[in-house]
Order: C-alpha cells, then structure tokens, then sequence
C-alpha cells in the first residue's frame, strides 16, 4: 500500500516535472541566498578572528611621532633607559600590482614571536638571509616577482601582510634607522614619553569594532534574505501539497490512511529539502564567492582589514544553509499536513472556495502582523539598544509581510467593485481567486522592495548629509601635512603672508567617559563659524570655545553618554560645559573640539604639523605647486579639499557596492519566486481560462490579461512596499543608525527611487509572468476543450 | 616567550653542540677567528667586543654581605654571540646579546635575562668610558679601564645597584691567557679581575639592603672551547680570607674529564694549574630543577696544600633561563676558608 | 445560416489516428431547431465543437451567415463566439472566479448586448434566482448546467449550440428546461441546436439528425 501511494506521489512529479523543478528551485535559491550572506560574513569575521589572533592580543597600545618615524636611536636609548617597548618597521609597497604591508618586526622583543616562534623555521629565517612570511594565498600570487626574498607560507600572518625581519623590511621599503611604530609591552605613563612621542591606545578588537556597521549591513541582509527565503519555501512546499490536493483525496479514498499519507509525505519533503538544500549550498558558495572579492576590497578600502579572498567551506555557514532549507520545509510541511489533516475525502474545494478560505486567513494573519508590528515597537519602547532595533525591524517587516495579502483582497476587492466591462469585472475576480496562490510570492517579493527601499534610502539619505557635511567640514581649500613639527613650523612662516589663513590641525589624544577620544584645538577663526556642522548650539558658542569656557563634542559622543548642551565634560582632568554637538560621520570614536590655548594648556606641546589653508579658489593650484616645489612633503601630504571628498564619497560608495548587489540578488529571488508560483498555478488556471475562451476571448487576450495581472498584483505590491520601506528606512536612520554609530540622520525622501524600483518590480513580475502567459497564448485549443469534458 | 625563542634559535643554529654546549659555546668554527697561543693581551683593548670570535663574555659574580648581617651573591653576565660574519651595523649585524641577572639570598634566588640584536644600540660594549649593557642592564666604568664599575641590573621587584674597584691587577689565565678546555686542544682567551671590592644596595622585594663584600669579573672569548665529547663544567671561583684566590673548572666528558686552574696570590701573580694538580670530588647532590646537582664539593689542590669544602649558600641557586644552569655563592671551610662563586652546567 | 460541408476531422493520440467526423455536411436555418443524437463517442462533441468554431477541421467547410471558418484567424472566431453563437457545454463551463449571477450576465456583456431585464428573467425562468450570489462549484450539476443554459439565452446568440443540456438533469426539470430553451428560441428566432441522447427529446425538437460511422444520416 506504501508502495502504492509512493508511486502515485512520485508518477505525480513524473507528470508535471516542471512543478518539481521550481519547487527545488525555489528551495535552493532561499537557501542560496541565506547561506551566501552566512558565508561572506563567517569569512570575514574568521579573518578579523585571525589577524587580532596574531598580531596582538587583546588592548594594544603603541608609541608612534605624529608626523614621521622613530629614529632607531631613540627606540634603543628607550629600551636603555628601562621601557619595554618592541620596534615596527611597517610599510605598503606594490607587488604584482597589490598593495601589501611589509611588516618588519624584531622577532628578540616581538610578542608575535611568541606565535611564529612556534615554527622553527620561522626564527632561523629571520635572522638568516631573510625570508618572508605570509599566508599561501599571498605567496601565490607573488611567486613570480623577481628580487625578492625568499616566501614562506605561515598562516599564522595575517592576510595581505609581508612579515620579515626589519632588516629585510628596511631593504623592501627603501629606508634604514626608521621605526613606524613601537608596541608597548609593559604599561607605561604617557607623560614620561619624549617631546613629540605619542602613546594610542588601540581597542584589541579594532577591526572588528571598525568593520562593525559593514557587518551591520550583511547581518541585516543575512535576516531579509531569512525571511524571504521562508516565504518562498513555504510558498513552493504550500503550492506542492495544493496541487496534488485531488490525488490526496483518491489515495485516501481508495483506502491509504491519514497517518501512512502523511508520513509518506513527510519522507518525501525531508527528501526534498535535504536536495534542494544542498543545491542551494552550492548555489550560496558561488554568489558568495563571487561577492566576496568586493567584500574584501571594501572592507581594506575601508577600514584597512584584511579579509581573504577565499572562501572556505565554514560548518558555520554550511548548516546555517541546511537549517533554513529544512527548518523551512518543516515550518511549511507543517501547515500543509495539518491543513491535509483536515482535507475530506469528498468535497472538491477547489480554487474559489481556496480562496474564500483564504480571506478568511488573511484577516486572522493580518491580525497576527499587526501585533507583531505592535510587538516590535513594545520591545524598541521596553530594551534600547540594536537587538530592540532589530526586533522593532523584523517586527515591521514581517506585520507588514503577514498584513499584504489582506490588503492586496481589499485593494482587489475595490477594484473589482469599480471595474465596469466584462472583461475588466473577470480580471478582477480572477486575480482575487488567485491571490492565495500567490500571496507568498508575493510577500517575498514585499520584503524584497520594502527592503530596497529602506535600503536605498537611508544610503540616499547618508549620500546627502554626508556630502553636505563634507562640504561643512572640508572648508579649506588645502590641506597639508608636514613631515614633522620642524617642517611644520617652517611651512606655517612660508604660508602665512601667502594664503587668506593658516588653520592649524592640532590633536591630543584621551580618554573620554573611558572611551579612546581625539580632542582637537581650534584657533579663532571665520571659516569655524561659517562652516562647522554643528547640530546643537549654544548661541554663543565661538566665542566661549575661543575664550576656553566650553568644549564641541561630535553626535556619536553626544548620544552614547547622553551628554547635550550645558552638560559636563571632563578632559584631562578639566570639567567643561557642552557649548555645541557637531555631526562627525564615519568616526566611531568619541571626539571634542576645544581652543587651541586651552588644549595646549591641558595637553601640553602637541605636535603642529598639519594645517587647512584658505585660499582663494583662484589661487589653489598655484599655492599647491608652490608648496610642492618648495618643501619635501611626505607623501600625500598635500591635498585639496576637492580631492578628499572625492576619495570620501569613493570610499560612502564603496561600502554599499555590496549592499546594492544583495538588493538586486533579493529582488530577483523574489521574482523567481513569482514565476515558480505561476507555474505551479499552471494546471489549475486552464479551467478558469477555458470558458471564458470559449466565450469568444482570443487566447492572446487571454495571455496578456494574465500578464496584467500579474503586473497589476505587483504594482500593488510595490504601492504597499514603499511605505513599508519607508518606515523602515526610518527605523533605520533613527534607531539602528544611532545605536550602532552614534549617529542621527535626516530623511529625506526620493520619489524617483520608488519609481524606479516599482518599475524593476513590474519588469521581475513581467519576466515572471511571460513564459506563463506565452504557454496561454500557445496553449491548443484540444487542451481547453478537454476541460469541459476531464473530471476534475 | 622569549627563552622559548632562544632555545629555538641556538637549536637552529648549532644543532649537536647545544647538548653540550653552553651560551653557543659550539663545537665548530667555521670561518671565525681562532684562539691563538702567541696573541698577548692588549688593554683597555682587549675588554671590548672580539667580533672576529664567535662567542664571548663579560661575567661578573659577587660575594657580599648585608647590612642585615645575611649572605648575599650577585651574578652579571653579557654573552655576545655571533650567528654570522661580517661587520653589517644596523639590523644587519650578525650578533646577538644575552644578558643574565642572578641574585642569591640563603633562601632565594633571582634570575632574569634580556635578549637583544647587535648593531643598533639596544645591547653592545663600547669604550670612551667602556660600557657594557643590554636595555637597562649596565656595566660601566669610569674610564676605559676596568678599575672602577658602576653595574646596575634586575627585573620587577628585585634588582641590585653596586659599585666596584678593582684592589689587584688583571689576570691571565693559562698561558698569557690563552686558556687550554681539553686534552685535544680546544682553547679560549681567558683573564679576569678578582679583586674587585664592593659596596652598594640590592633591592629585595621586601625592601632594600646594603651590602659590602667581594667581586670577580671573567672575560673570555673563544670560537669553539668545547671538545665534542665534553658535556658540561663545575667553575669555581673562591676567594680565601689570606687574600689568594683559585679559579679551578672541571670538563665532563665520558671519562676522567679535564681540569685546569689558576692560583692567584694576595699580591696578584698567577699561577696555571694543570690537569694534574686539580682534584675535584662531589660530596652532597641537591634536588634542584628536577635534577640532582652536586651542591657540596671537596676541592683540593695539593700543591698549594689546599683541601677545602664548598658549600652552596642556597643550593637552589638555579638560573632557570632560555639555558638552565646553576649559578650561586658558596662558602669554603677547610684548609682555607673563604667564599667564592660555583658554575656548574650541563647537569640534565 | 450555418452550412457545414464535408468536414473531416480527427484526432491523434500517441501512435493512433483517429478519424471521428468523415465527411459530414448539414444545412441548419435561421429560426431552426435541430437534435443531434449518436452513440456515445461517436463525435457529437466534436461536431458542435466545431461548429462552435472552437476547435480547427481537418477538411470542407463550415459557413456561419456566410463566413467561412477556414478563412478568419483566431481573433475572427473568438468574435464569432462572442457575438453570434452561444454554447452550452456538457459540464464546467461556468466561470469559476464569477458568481453565479455574473455567470449568467457574463456572455451577453462580452457580446456588448447586456439585458439586465431580459437576463433576470431567463434567470428567473430557469429557477436559479435563489442562486445569483454563490459560487459556480457551490452548485449541483444540474444546477451548474442551468446556469450555462442561463448564460447562453440571455446573450441572445443567433445560433445556440447545446451538448447534452439536460443530461444531468432528472426527468421533470428536464422537460420543463426544454421547454423553455424551445420557447425563448421561438421568441427570439435563435437557431438550436441541441445533441441528446434522449428520443423523448429528439423527438419534440421535431427535426433530428444521427451521427454514426462519422457521418450524419
Ligand atoms: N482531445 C481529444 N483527443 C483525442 N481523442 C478525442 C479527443 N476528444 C474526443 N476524442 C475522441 O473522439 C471521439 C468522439 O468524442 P466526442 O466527445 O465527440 O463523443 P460524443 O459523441 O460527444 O460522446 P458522448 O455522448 O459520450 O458525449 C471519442 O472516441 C473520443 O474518445
Ligand atoms: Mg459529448
């Protein structure tokens, strides 16, 4: 008897292949998308894991001058005069066309020793006649450049780095008697350090604080592409169960029992899940392989981590992409068996009662999405922080989701109501007997927009006020920066008589509420007062910042502790009223901004080698070449304020070059999942088509009403989509945004995005919907006819 | 961490020496200078870096008393080691320093080391005065001589800061100083200040204590000193309360060993001792390290009618560094009577 | 003003060929009622099928007011369907996403004559007034069949082709839907014609055709 019913499911797959095909497909994509997100982050978060693994451990602090290197000299009378210190010679060249960092270390006093010492090899090299090290990935790629020393693979380096001996790295980077950096090993009091020294305490996990809004974004996605991919498999495995609803009822009535059917049933979906699950494995390694090389390159753009250009193959990942495949099938199957449960032998429920049902459930699921929005907005009002954002978020879009077939009924509904010709009177009813079937597409296809287009305009919205706040903040025309405090001094005299203003860039660095903070002096000057973003301020505030009554603190500062006009601020050891909060974006640490007389008052003699000139525009070129010739700058340190936005802006874009991939990988999932639905629908659209060909409807008219249908159920999902999206692009600025960055950001709205995105919709849903309606178009007229005569 | 390092490093370097070796002290010599019978010393020249030899010393072991009336010993060494030829300065330089600093209280002992890279300052010895340190460890005189020193080491809370003057000449040991390690001919360069007094503080975690007493300073430099077969030495420097003082040092090897010493009269002339006149008998063994170590000697030198016993002050006198030796004061009681200092290396 | 002419047609299926209609020709006029009898699967369908202009012939012709089929493309029938014929099928012709009541108005709307009136009172006629509000699939056979009957008079069709109307009728319904379908013919000078197996039928319908071997006799 088992035998018998699996031959009957089975002979059903063999008769409508193309059923099974999309239901895999289906699977597989949601399962692909997931797991491709899955992976790019567990790559990108094992190589941070790596690289803070190796290169120190937990808070590193370093000394370094501001403006140049330690001479050799000073780093060996520090060590005489009793400092643990160690020395790093570090520096880019280009290899192979890619940029490495030669990391020169002494391997005496390196604490990374510790690690690469484990390899005997390693020691040996280094003092031998040189040898680099470097992870295999690298070395492959730099086998073939000639003059080098000898490479040795160690993953124990961190990716995209060259180390050696510092006698190598001073031969690679053309310098000697030069140190970058040196590592503090034992504590030491930063007052004790010699004039133009500087202490930076680095956070241990500094990438992975950096990289953290990056991350932000892909865990966001990870979640949409989550929740599309449940919808799409609960659509494809509903759909499944729904169409072979007649065969259910013959097997049962011809004596198979509930329970053997359903776990007949339950063997063929695990069956299913586990194959479509592991195509979308595969699926989700090739996109995230091909995402990843621009993951890495943002990410170094960015922050300067190193992610590999490889993928592995992280159990992480891989069962992350397995449980969504089959926790997804099993959510599906569920509801399928049960409603199974339930299917009488008799009674031939077909589409129209289906969808009456289905009126009925999408009142009762539209109630649930509104308490789940409801929800969301309880936990962001109970908790604070990301995880209530994200509650609040994956509230919103889920009511939003689990409300659209509700709406779309109603907004079908009035359509129909108004709809006067025939024709138009058919296509409405036609398309509200066919929501049910596709409501899950179509609620994927929601999430989809509904996210691009909280996406795209909270990116939109950070381009405007980034790029307003560039302009504010990068108010100089040039900017330079000196080799040292000397050349500093000497450049300032040169320039003075030469440019509008000298505005000189002087920074100390603190502690701020326990969090590593820049403060900045600023002299007198108009250009603060007419350009400088502030969001608050005191009506006075130039004045007290110049007379030292009162400090600026950047937005991220402001909103992490709280702290907003007139409150107390404490540097170095000096309390002093907030006269002002100014926007700061992409700086995730706290800053302040005080008079210069009272930074040098409260910080001493801090180095004064960089400097913003104004100059009149027209003169620009001719200061710049005139500095160039004249002082030997290091390199790059002469810019124009033109330039710095544009490498900015280079950098904003970057960060979303990913972001937009994703959205536009969603969408066509998205669309996919519409098409897979229309052609699951297929067989039961035929007798809702015939009679009305029979009528005297050409079946070219027939296609393009269906394609229109499909348009319009898309159009409408794209009118619900945009709102939706936009409260989520306001959760986005308002709650995500400030919780994670510190930063608030103004809304703005761009119509033009909305059509273009509603226009992509309608193209995902004519692609969609074309072959179906093609096959109407085609369709014999023996095959309609055969509907008046097949009992159904 | 570091002493991890090393070890790698002198593995690497002089694999089948390391057994026996001590301080890169390798059996093989290819292309350094060779210890040369007919060279004379040449000062204050000679208390400067040999660079031409592979390894070389600068060691220093004090006897003292404190103030608080308890015995104290003081140990600094500076080892040079050269992993190459060539004279690079900067990161190029072939040599590397070790410094060892041991500190003996009767019931304690402390020992540190410091490593560094030659050529860029952070270790090295240098005249005009002459100087000898690695990071913040210190051996430096008033002038290019060696008659006055200020030696200054330690590490956390335990470190000692003593002046010393030298009260005799320099001594040659061996033939004018070239110094003879085995029967087939293995040599160093070798002489030393045993005449030092001294006077200054060591800082013992619980505070700190003055201290006067004696000091003994080594120089000896070499490319290859040790026979293949020899395992390890005992060293003794003992300072008797008549004012002479023995160097006497016994190689291990499979069979009998090989000994040499020198008897230095109160007034400074020196004395070579051959492998005959030498005779050296371990009474006590210690646990120490997880090893036993002779701790309790018989020395005798029949010649000078010396038949002494040494006792160690601790016998935990353990440096255990990247190269684990027992270094400490002894006291002498017997024929003479007096203290000195015990090396004993080797010992597994 | 329905003129078919030798017509062949056949069906393939698989390795088979199926020659059901073999050369039949027939003349029905404006006005006229006609009954199509003939053994089960001996083609009744497929004829009325054909000359529903639902489906393409093999050979000769079928003329309807003096349009041959053979000659308007796939928009020229639809037209014809919609315009000039009406058909009622043996089963599950109705619209399944339409209520009965639009059912019934359906055709006639598409034919762009709609008679709200005249459509009340076929429905009425018909015994289906209760039903206007329900969904095709919530209705019995009969009931369904009725309401294909319904929609078909009420579009005033020039020629109106009936496969087995009352087949799933009983026997007292189905005489009294007869009756009317003759009556609302009579008053509107639409041609009938109707394929029964029953003689009783047949016979009322006065003039009778017999479908056997393919060919009329
Ligand atoms: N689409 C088709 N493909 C193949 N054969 C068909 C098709 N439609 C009908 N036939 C065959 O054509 C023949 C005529 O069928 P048709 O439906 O016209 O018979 P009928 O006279 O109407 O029978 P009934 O009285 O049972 O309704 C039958 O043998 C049938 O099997
Ligand atoms: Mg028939």
């Amino acid at each position: 008897m088992t035998r018998v019913a699996w031959g009957a499911l089975i002979s059903h797959w063999r008769r409508q292949p193309l059923q099974l095909v999309t239901l895999i497909l289906g699977l597989a994509l949601a399962t692909a998308l997931w797991s491709a997100v899955q992976a790019i982050n567990a790559e990108a978060r094992a190589s941070y894991a790596r690289a803070s693994e190796q290169l120190a451990t937990g808070t590193q602090a370093i000394i370094d001058r501001p403006g140049g290197g330690i001479a050799l000299a000073t780093y060996a009378q520090m060590r005489r005069d009793g400092w643990n210190v160690a020395p790093v010679l570090q520096g880019r060249i280009v290899l192979e066309g890619r940029q490495v960092t030669i990391v020169g270390i002494d391997v005496l006093t390196h604490p990374a020793a510790a690690v690469t010492g484990e390899t005997p090899d390693l020691t040996e090299s280094f003092l031998a006649e040189g040898r680099l090290f470097a992870r295999p990935d690298l070395i492959a790629r730099l086998s073939g450049v000639p003059d080098l020393p000898p490479l040795q693979a160690n993953a124990a380096v961190p990716p995209g780095e060259l180390w050696t001996d510092i006698s190598v790295a001073e031969r690679l980077l053309g310098q000697t008697g030069q140190l970058s950096h040196l590592l503090v090993l034992d504590p030491i009091d930063a007052g004790d350090l010699a004039p133009g020294l500087r202490l930076r305490v680095e956070e241990g996990n500094d990438t992975v604080q950096l990289t953290r809004s990056f991350h932000l974004n892909l865990t966001a996605f990870g979640f949409l592409a989550f929740g599309v991919g449940l919808f799409i498999v609960h659509g494809a495995i509903g759909l499944a169960f729904e169409q072979r609803r007649a065969l259910f009822r013959t097997l049962r009535a011809l004596g198979v029992p509930l329970r053997r059917l359903m776990l007949v049933l339950s063997i063929e979906l695990l069956g299913l899940a586990v194959v479509a699950g592991a195509l979308g494995l595969v699926l989700g390694h090739l996109v995230a392989a091909a995402l990843l090389p621009d993951v890495a390159a943002t990410l170094r753009g960015l922050y300067g981590a190193e992610v590999d250009g490889a993928l592995a193959l992280r159990p992480a990942w891989v069962l992350a992409g397995l449980a969504m495949a089959l926790g997804g099938a099993v959510v599906a199957g569920t509801g399928a068996l049960a409603k199974l449960r339930r299917l009488p032998i008799l009674a031939g429920a077909t589409v129209v009662v289906w969808a009456e049902n289905a009126g009925l459930g999408s009142r009762r699921q539209a109630m649930a999405g509104v308490a789940l929005a409801v929800l969301g907005v309880i936990a962001l009002a109970l908790f604070d922080g990301l995880v209530a954002g994200f509650a609040l978020l994956a509230g919103l879009l889920l009511g939003a989701a689990l409300c659209l077939p509700l709406c779309l009924s109603l907004m079908l509904r009035l359509g129909h109501s108004a709809a006067s010709g025939p024709v138009a009177q058919w296509v409405w009813a036609d398309a509200r007997a066919q929501l049910p079937g596709l409501s899950l597409a179509l609620m994927a296809l929601m999430l989809a927009l509904a996210t691009n287009v909280g996406v795209s305009t909270m990116v939109s919205s950070f381009r405007l006020t980034f790029t307003g706040w560039l302009d504010q903040r990068l108010a100089a025309e040039l900017y330079v920066t000196a080799r040292d405090d000397a050349q500093g001094a000497e450049i300032e005299a040169w320039l003075a008589p030469r440019v509008q203003a000298v505005l000189p860039i002087r920074s100390a660095g603190d502690r701020l509420n326990g969090q590593p903070a820049t403060i900045f002096g600023i002299i007198e000057h108009q250009t603060y007062r007419d350009h400088w973003p502030l969001l608050q301020a005191d009506p006075a505030v130039w004045a007290r910042i110049e007379a030292g009554e009162g400090v600026l603190i950047n937005e991220q500062l402001a909103y992490r502790q709280d702290l907003w006009l007139g409150d107390q601020v404490t540097l170095a050891g000096q309390s002093m009223p907030v006269v002002g909060v100014y926007s700061d974006y992409g700086n995730p640490n706290p800053q302040a901004i005080i008079g210069m007389d009272t930074l040098l008052q409260l910080y001493g003699d801090v180095p004064n080698y960089r400097f913003g000139l104004r100059v009149p525009p027209a003169q620009v070129d001719a200061v710049r070449a005139e500095l160039a010739e004249r002082f030997d700058l290091p390199p790059g340190g002469l810019r124009a304020n033109t330039e710095v936005k544009q490498v900015s802006k280079a950098v904003f874009e970057n960060t979303f070059v990913v972001t937009g991939a994703l959205n536009a990988l969603t969408l066509g999932v998205a669309g996919f999942a519409i098409l897979t639905s229309l052609l699951t629908l297929w067989t039961s659209r035929l007798p809702q088509i015939a009679p009305v060909w029979s009528l005297g409807l050409t079946r070219r008219t027939i296609a393009l009403v269906e394609l229109g249908r499909s348009l319009m159920l898309a159009a409408f999902t794209a009118l619900i989509a945009v709102p939706v999206g936009l409260g989520l692009a306001w959760v986005l600025l308002n709650v995500i945004n400030v919780e994670a960055f510190g930063w608030r950001l103004p809304m703005f709205l761009f119509p033009r995005d909305w059509a273009l995105l509603t226009g992509l919709a309608l193209i995902a849903a004519a692609l969609a919907a074309g072959w179906p309606a093609w096959r109407v178009a085609r369709v014999p007229p023996a095959m309609l006819l055969k509907v008046f005569a097949n009992d159904r | 961490m570091i002493a991890r390092l090393w070890i790698v490093l002198l593995v690497l370097l002089a694999p089948p020496a390391f057994a026996q070796g001590f301080a890169g002290l390798g059996t093989t010599a290819e292309g350094f200078a060779l210890p040369d019978p007919d060279t004379t010393f040449d000062f204050p020249q000679d208390h400067l870096p040999h660079e031409g030899f592979r390894i070389e010393w600068w060691y220093l072991t004090a006897t003292l008393s404190g103030a608080d009336g308890l015995d104290y010993g003081l140990q600094w060494t500076l080892f040079r080691t050269a992993l190459g030829q060539g004279a690079d300065q900067g990161w190029r330089s072939p040599h590397v320093w070790l410094g060892h600093a041991g500190m003996t209280t009767p019931d304690r002992h402390f020992a540190a080391e410091k490593i560094a890279r030659g050529g860029i300052g952070q270790a090295g010895v240098t005249s005009g005065p002459f100087d000898a340190w690695i990071d913040d460890w210190r051996m430096l005189s008033t002038d290019n001589s060696l008659n006055a020193l200020r030696l200054t080491a330690g590490e956390g809370d335990w470190g000692y800061d003593v002046a010393l003057q030298a009260q005799g000449p320099l001594i040659a040991h061996g033939a004018e100083g070239y110094s003879v390690k085995s029967p087939t001919g293995q040599a160093s360069h070798y002489y030393s200040q045993p005449f030092y007094t001294v006077s200054g503080r060591l800082n013992l975690p619980e505070g700190p204590v003055e201290v006067t007493g004696q000091a003994w300073l080594d120089r000896e430099w070499s490319s290859q000193p040790l026979a293949e077969d020899q395992s390890g030495w005992d060293w003794f420097s003992l300072s008797f309360d008549s004012g002479d003082k023995l160097m006497a040092f016994r190689l291990r090897d499979g069979g009998a060993g090989f000994r040499s010493g020198t008897w230095i009269t109160a007034l400074g002339e020196a004395q070579p001792l051959g492998d005959d006149q030498i005779v050296t008998t371990p009474l006590a063994h210690a646990q120490v390290a997880g090893r036993e170590v002779p701790v309790h000697w018989r020395l005798e030198v029949p010649s000078r009618g010396v038949s002494v016993e040494v006792r160690a002050l601790n016998p935990q006198s353990w440096m255990g560094l990247s190269i684990a030796y027992w270094e400490g004061p002894v006291q002498v009681t017997g024929s003479h009577t007096g203290r000195g200092y015990l090396e004993m290396t080797g010992y597994e | 003003m329905l003129k078919i002419d030798t017509v062949t047609k056949s069906y393939d299926t698989g390795a088979q060929h199926h020659r059901v209609l073999q050369g039949v020709s027939l003349h029905l006029a404006a006005g006229e009622a006609l009954a199509l009898t003939g053994e089960s699967g001996s083609g009744k369908s497929t004829l009325l099928h054909l000359a529903a202009a639902l489906d393409g012939f093999d050979s000769g012709e079928i003329t309807l007011n003096g349009a041959a089929y053979s000659g308007l493309d796939d928009r020229g029938r639809a037209q014809l369907r919609r315009e000039t014929l009406a058909l009622v099928f043996q089963q599950f012709s109705l619209v399944p996403s339409l209520t009965v009541g639009d059912n019934i108005l359906f055709h006639a709307r598409l034919a762009g004559r709609p008679d709200p009136a005249w459509a009340a009172e076929v429905t009425r006629r018909l015994g289906l007034s209760d039903l206007t509000g329900r969904w095709p699939e919530a209705l019995s056979g009969g009931q369904q069949q009725r309401v294909a009957i319904a929609r078909a008079i009420a579009a005033r069709p020039q020629l109106l082709l009936a496969d087995e109307p009352t087949g799933n009728l009983d026997e007292d319904t189905a005489t009294r839907v007869l009756d009317l379908m003759l009556e609302l013919v009579r008053e509107t000078g639409t041609a009938l014609w109707l394929v029964t197996h029953s003689e009783a039928v047949a016979q009322r319908v006065g003039r009778r055709v017999h479908l056997s071997g393919g060919v009329l006799a």
